[in-house]
């Protein structure tokens, strides 16, 4: 039965638990670290040696561990990719810019357990040659930015920090950075650009790779917060023991942060993929239900940029059966195992593992209306289907939303997505700003047609009925035209 | 790893690679310079397709500067050899390797290829991303052709031919922006018809240092903008407004001058100082109204300054010299130079001094150098010089110093004839005296002095002094009126063509002074500059061997 398992998450809520480094000392804390600093290079039955970093190099490739921080790519893999050889100073990132909207995961670990981010971060460091490691922060979250400062301060006093690192010979340095908040700097070459003091315009991929071309042009790993506490637990347990936590290829655990229309939203720390959606909405343990006499209508299954789910939506999932083979299942999406593969799967992701829970007194359009706005907002504006893309859809619902809409406008606003992602983009920002278009429409085209419906309808009503109707009201983002004249007089019109 | 593989120094010589571009195969080298760096960095899919003349659309690329990537537009499909175990291609039935089409597109700018790799520009998918992109673009562009400078020469209207929609199916409220902002002395923003392309960003940093724009704001709201409180007054400012390629980036000295359809395209050189930028020289009906580079990377790349680009307005001027004059009666060509040749041809040996001008054209200064043979006379040229730059002004303001050396007509050092002419001139030994384009009451050859002389022919455009106190004055052309060549200050020798007719009676130089040196010396077999050049080369050792033809569009490099 689907149940908590608290492994990042295990002190952080228990009551006297304080971000101070005395108490996590008393709770076992940098005991992993030392354990690290002391591993001694094991003898190849080639004769070979390896060294201690790359013995836990290995093992975090062994463990399987995939990023927390939305791409869920294989961090092991990602390490692979550094080059050591290239003379360069390796650079390591913690990505604590987390802004997906219904995110709420890394500051639970900032807040209230900052040296375990600090001790996962110190072993990453150590395992892939870095001397200089960043915290990049989001910039609203001015409290946590001062809970690491005093918490690196004490590190630092303690020597896990510093020069000669518990007299192992190792030296690290971290520093905490505050972004200005904006989303697309967690975007990991955004972050490098506005880590090097430009705008957070995410680089071209290829050449600039991080792990090749990073900050400063360095090999640069960015990880996300949760990813780095993980390290310390896989070198504490091993990685093939880390392994056997959650679902093969999907392992280890991880926090769930639910939010909307459920009873008790919060974040749940879990095996991953040993719980459906079904059972983190509805189980006691977890979500405990929606509203009294209201009826699930939609989920967001990973932050707000991940594709909608809907009530009742069933998924053919390609599985196992008793003897081994491959057999197609057909799956709820309340059935779905909460995990990385089986919601791509699905059409959809995990992203920063955020559900939102819509019910049905949810207005659907306006929920879109309210994703299309922020993504509208934070598009940072470097390459065009996205930044002209976002604004568009985003002026769009608003007019759908505010008595201007047409029964055309839900196909319209396909149009307008379906030319954003697949690649067309910098970077995935031009995913997160459409999906949530394409399956929001795509999946309740009838409320869209509706709504636009019933604006038609009523304007065809103002324009013969009494002088006395109110025109509707103008706003900044009003149409310029008219929405119910033939257009057509633009400058490229060919005949 | 394959990473690796792609970033171990190559050997001296350039591998090349075979790509096929829409099924054409191509052999690219597998690296290319860096157009800022010179370093090798690996070649790109656009610079493959550029290799087979196949274009592909583009707004942000700029071959001269860094790659951005932002615009989207160069978006193509491709596909690489499918690998086996022994990452050998496997091949299909037909003996042609299996290849794996990649599910999203790549931009084409910044793309490496690798061998085998195919590219695909015509495909539909890359059609419709084109026409997605385009739409895009111009969703929140005030669509103000009819009154856009950039109409006629813009990529927006040239893409919308090929990839545009004839209806806009666009019905919110455009994102504005502000207009006419004064960006500085030379140069007009309208942000509105922006589209963030940020190659003036880009050019301005990387090639003329001057990191003087940027971006606010965010999203569509996204304003290109000069740093606050700065002003955009670098040399190069106007270089920008070629490389914008919509109306957003315009020149206060072009603006609303002139549509562009109706320019006649002129292969020139700057004449502003030795550095000798290629030109392109936009005229209508005798009138010039603008500069703009042509790419020589030789010599200027694709820019040029703006001190040299600004400097067109004297051709224009309404004092222009348009009548021979004759001792202050208006003469004729046939008249004056008949007088002259008589008069040179009497002259005593060593009575005659020329002093020409380094603006004047090789082969204009070598017909003066022959008068100076035939009269064993002194010449010399005027030095010009100001401030140089580190892209391309150069000190030396003169467009043709090393012709005036190569000819003979002055020694290393310009100038320090003069003073040897004016006093000869005192002690009564000069009688005659010959001056080209330069006004030399300013040289130390005082108007005082001009009065002594027997006789003093002066050929120029402008008036002054100097023509004032003519004998004999004959009206010359500015470069843009008549054909030849200089030889920069590397010793490039670059011609330049005719953009307009000169006014008045004015005439080339080299035309009628190859009528002066038949005169004198019976010398002819020149008529044309073709001719004229080919008598040069042969007599001139640094010349040897060019012809004008054979000089190209981008000159042939002399040794100095």
């Amino acid at each position: 039965m689907a149940r908590e398992y608290k492994l990042i998450l295990k002190y952080a809520d228990e009551p006297g638990y304080t971000p101070d480094i005395g108490c996590y000392l008393r709770h076992g804390g940098y005991e992993i670290l030392k354990k690290a600093l002391a591993m001694q290079p094991r003898e190849l039955p080639n004769g070979g040696k390896k060294s201690p970093q790359e013995q836990i190099r290995d093992d975090v490739k062994v463990s399987g561990l995939r990023g927390r921080g939305g791409a869920g790519f294989s961090c092991g893999l990602k390490w692979s990719f550094v080059d050591h050889k290239s003379g360069k100073p390796v650079y390591l990132i913690c990505n604590a810019d987390e802004s997906e909207p219904g995110t709420f995961k890394d500051r639970q670990i900032i807040y209230k357990d900052p040296h375990q981010l600090l001790e996962g971060m110190i072993i990453a460091c150590y395992a892939n040659n870095a001397h200089l490691a960043y915290i990049y922060i989001r910039g609203e979250m001015a409290g946590g930015a001062r809970i690491l400062n005093r918490a690196l301060a004490e590190a630092r006093s303690k020597n896990f920090l510093g020069k000669n690192i518990l007299g192992s010979g190792y030296d690290l340095e971290i520093y905490v950075h505050r972004g200005a908040g904006a989303y697309i700097c967690g975007e990991e070459t955004g972050l490098i650009e506005s880590l090097e003091g430009k705008r957070a315009y995410p680089r071209i991929k290829p050449p600039y790779f991080p792990a090749v071309l990073g900050l400063w042009m360095c090999p640069t790993i960015v990880n996300n917060v949760e990813t780095l506490c993980n390290i310390k637990h896989i070198v504490a347990m091993g990685g093939a023991e880390f392994a056997k936590l959650g679902t093969p290829n999907n392992t280890g655990t991880r926090i769930v942060s639910l939010s909307g229309r459920v009873k008790k939203p919060g974040y749940y720390e879990i095996e991953v993929g040993r719980a459906t959606i079904g059972e983190l909405i509805f189980d006691e343990k977890f979500g405990g239900g929606l509203p009294d006499g209201r009826k699930l209508k939609a989920v967001i299954p990973g932050g707000s940029s991940a594709k909608v789910f809907k009530a009742g939506e069933k998924f053919k999932l390609k599985k196992k059966d008793a003897e081994g083979k491959m057999i197609e299942q057909e799956t709820d999406m309340l059935d779905l195992p909460y995990d990385f593969d089986s919601l791509i799967a699905a059409g959809s992701m995990s992203g920063s593992s955020a559900i939102i829970v819509m019910d049905d007194s949810v207005d659907i359009v306006e929920a879109l209306a309210n994703i299309a706005v922020f993504y509208a907002h934070e598009s940072c504006g470097q390459c065009t289907p996205c930044r002209e893309g976002s604004l568009w859809m985003s002026k769009a619902l608003h007019r759908l939303t505010h008595g201007e809409g047409r029964a055309g406008d839900a196909d319209y606003l396909i149009k307008i997505a379906d030319n954003i992602p697949g690649g067309r983009t910098i970077c995935a920002f031009g995913e997160a700003c459409s999906w949530p278009v394409q399956s929001f429409v795509g999946k309740f085209k009838d409320e869209f047609v509706a709504k636009g419906k019933a604006d038609e309808e009523r304007r065809a009503k103002e324009k013969t009925g009494p002088a006395a109707a109110t025109p509707p009201v103008r706003h900044e983002l009003a149409t310029a035209h008219s929405l119910d004249e033939p257009r057509g007089h633009g400058v490229f019109q060919k005949s | 790893m394959s990473t690796q593989e792609t970033t171990r120094t190559p050997a001296p010589a350039i591998e090349k690679i075979k790509v096929k571009v829409d099924g054409r195969e191509v052999e690219a080298p597998r690296l290319t310079p860096d157009p800022i760096s010179g370093k090798l960095i690996p070649t790109t899919m656009i610079q493959a397709c550029a290799q087979v003349s196949v274009d592909v659309p583009h707004y942000c690329y700029h071959p001269k500067l860094p790659v951005a990537g932002n615009c989207r537009m160069c978006l193509v499909e491709f596909g690489t050899p499918t690998l086996g175990p022994d990452r050998k291609p496997i091949l299909n039935a037909d003996g042609t390797p299996k290849i794996a089409r990649s599910p999203r597109p790549a931009i084409a700018c910044a793309t490496p290829i690798s061998p085998g790799m195919e590219i695909y520009t015509n495909t539909p998918a890359v059609k419709q991303m084109r026409e997605g992109v385009l739409e895009f673009l111009l969703i929140n562009h005030p669509l103000d052709c009819p009154i856009c400078d950039q109409a006629g020469e813009c990529k927006l209207q040239e893409y919308s031919l090929d990839y545009g929609q004839s209806q806009s199916r666009f019905v919110e409220a455009k994102v504005h922006k502000p207009k006419a902002v004064d960006l500085g002395p030379r140069i007009v923003l309208d942000d509105e018809r922006c589209i963030l392309c940020t190659r003036c960003i880009r050019f301005s940093k990387e090639i003329a240092g001057d990191d003087a724009l940027g971006i606010v704001n965010r999203g569509s709201y996204n304003t290109l903008t000069a740093y606050p409180g700065k002003v955009f007054d670098n040399n190069y400012t106007l270089n920008t407004v070629d490389i914008c390629p919509v109306g957003a980036l315009t020149s206060k000295d072009f603006r609303f001058k002139m549509r562009v359809w109706f320019l006649k395209e002129t292969r020139s050189v700057c004449a502003s100082c030795a550095t000798g930028c290629n030109i392109i020289i936009g005229s209508r009906e005798e009138a010039v109204y603008r500069y703009e580079p042509r790419q020589n990377d030789a010599v200027n790349s694709c820019w040029m300054c703006d001190y040299g680009r600004l400097n067109y307005k004297w051709i224009g001027r309404e004092d222009r010299l348009r009548d021979v004059i004759v001792r202050g009666q208006k003469s004729a060509w046939a008249i004056a130079l008949n007088e002259i040749a008589e008069k040179l041809k009497s002259a005593a040996r060593g009575s005659v001094a020329i002093i020409a001008s380094a603006r004047q054209t090789n082969e204009e200064l070598w017909l003066l150098a022959g008068l100076k043979k035939q009269a064993a006379a002194l010449s010399d040229s005027v030095p010009r010089t100001g401030e140089a730059d580190k892209l391309l002004l150069n000190a030396d303001r003169n467009p043709n110093t090393n012709g005036a050396r190569l000819t003979g007509i002055c020694f290393t050092e310009m100038g320090t004839n003069l003073p040897q002419i004016a006093n000869g001139i005192a002690s009564g030994r000069i009688k005659t005296l010959l001056v080209f384009g330069e006004d030399v009451t300013k040289h130390g050859i005082s108007a005082e002095l001009l009065g002594k002389l027997e006789t003093l022919v002066v050929s120029d455009i402008l008036p002054n002094a100097t023509t004032k106190a003519a004998h004999y004055l004959l009206p010359g052309c500015a470069h843009a009126e008549k054909r030849g060549t200089f030889t920069n200050a590397k010793g490039r020798v670059q011609r330049f063509m005719k953009a307009v007719e000169p006014p008045g009676d004015a005439r080339p130089e080299w035309e009628f002074l190859h009528d002066l040196v038949f005169n004198v010396t019976g010398r002819d077999g020149f008529l044309t500059i073709e001719g004229l050049f080919k008598e040069m080369a042969r007599d001139v050792a640094a010349f040897n061997g060019l012809t004008w033809a054979g000089l190209g569009d981008l000159g042939k490099s002399v040794s100095l």
